[in-house]
């Protein structure tokens, strides 16, 4: 499963607030060359924190498309503010929660709180905020056109949300499509 | 609200959503050539706009829908009559003038002053307490 930087969603209000995990695991290539022994300075596995907010992107970026059973393409436009506090390193486990801020028909702002659980299993503790804004891309104000096909919710976001127990809503006019 | 509020808390919206220094927005500066806004950006300040006057921004009022690109409203890079009338009665909260003396359509977009958000923010509170 290429490129999904979410394991699980655990929580979803429909149209407000999605919460999802996020494992990291020292299984992961990229932890190995971020950060990578230097001299005398031994090996620094830490998540990026690109990847970081990549993950709050998915977490709002579902919360947005099944607000509109996945019919509308949602791109990520804009990060508008990104903060992130500590490392998140392997055995974390990040906490993603995302909230709609603005939802419209050309797209919609988000809200994004990050919390970051430790494997002792003590209480999550903030790691920082995403605030995103994402355009339906298809009511674009230029007025480019884009395939009919939805191209941004593929497989692998048909399976994390099976395999989160969260009904397919999509299926259905894929299928009509097709 | 007075001219001068609406200015300082459309300034404080447009600081945000562009990441631009607070001298940069002045009632003349365009937003796409002197502020660097790009068309994603118009979806952005019409939500900030939204929330920091509590006023509703409909479809299309703020910036006009694939105006620019329809061959029916500019020929040779000119507005024309219909697209003229078109943008009229989409943005009735803007200054035309510019643009009917002169059709060009970079006119278009430079019509997108600090300024003109100012009317179009004064214009939808006098609405919304009428």
């Amino acid at each position: 499963m290429r490129w999904m930087w979410i394991d699980r969603i655990v929580e979803l209000v429909p149209r407000e607030r999605l919460v999802a995990i996020k494992h990291v695991s020292l299984a992961e290539d990229h932890l190995h060359d971020h950060f990578p022994a230097q001299g005398a300075r031994p090996p620094m596995p830490v998540m990026p924190g690109s990847l970081i907010i990549e993950g709050m992107a998915q977490t709002a970026g579902i919360l947005v498309g099944h607000a509109e059973s996945f019919r509308e393409k949602v791109i990520l436009a804009k990060v508008t503010r990104a903060e992130l506090l500590d490392d998140a390193r392997p055995g974390h486990t990040l906490r993603y929660i995302a909230t709609i801020e603005n939802l419209t028909k050309q797209g919609a702002s988000t809200r994004g709180i990050i919390e970051l659980l430790e494997p002792d299993g003590s209480d999550p503790r903030p790691f920082g905020s995403v605030d995103l804004v994402f355009s339906h891309i298809d009511h674009n104000i230029t007025g480019t056109e884009f395939p009919d096909h939805n191209f941004v919710f593929s497989e692998s976001f048909r399976t994390l949300l099976r395999t989160s127990g969260i009904a397919d809503d999509f299926a259905d006019h894929e299928a009509d499509h097709r | 609200m007075n001219q001068d509020e609406i200015f300082e808390k459309v300034r404080e919206v447009l600081v945000e959503a562009l990441a631009v220094d607070e001298d940069e927005v002045t009632p003349e500066a365009t937003l796409f050539s002197d502020l660097g806004a790009e068309s994603i950006d118009v979806l952005d300040i019409s939500f900030q706009l939204e929330r920091a006057f509590g006023i509703k921004i409909g479809q299309g009022e703020l910036f006009p829908e694939g105006v620019t690109q329809d061959p029916e409203y500019v020929q040779d890079g000119k507005l024309t009559d219909k697209g003229l009338q078109t943008l009229r009665e989409q943005l009735p909260h803007f200054d035309l003038s510019a643009i009917e003396k002169d059709r060009s359509v970079q006119n278009v977009v430079s019509m997108f002053t600090v300024q003109s958000l100012v009317n179009f923010v004064a214009q939808k509170l006098k609405e919304q307490n009428a």
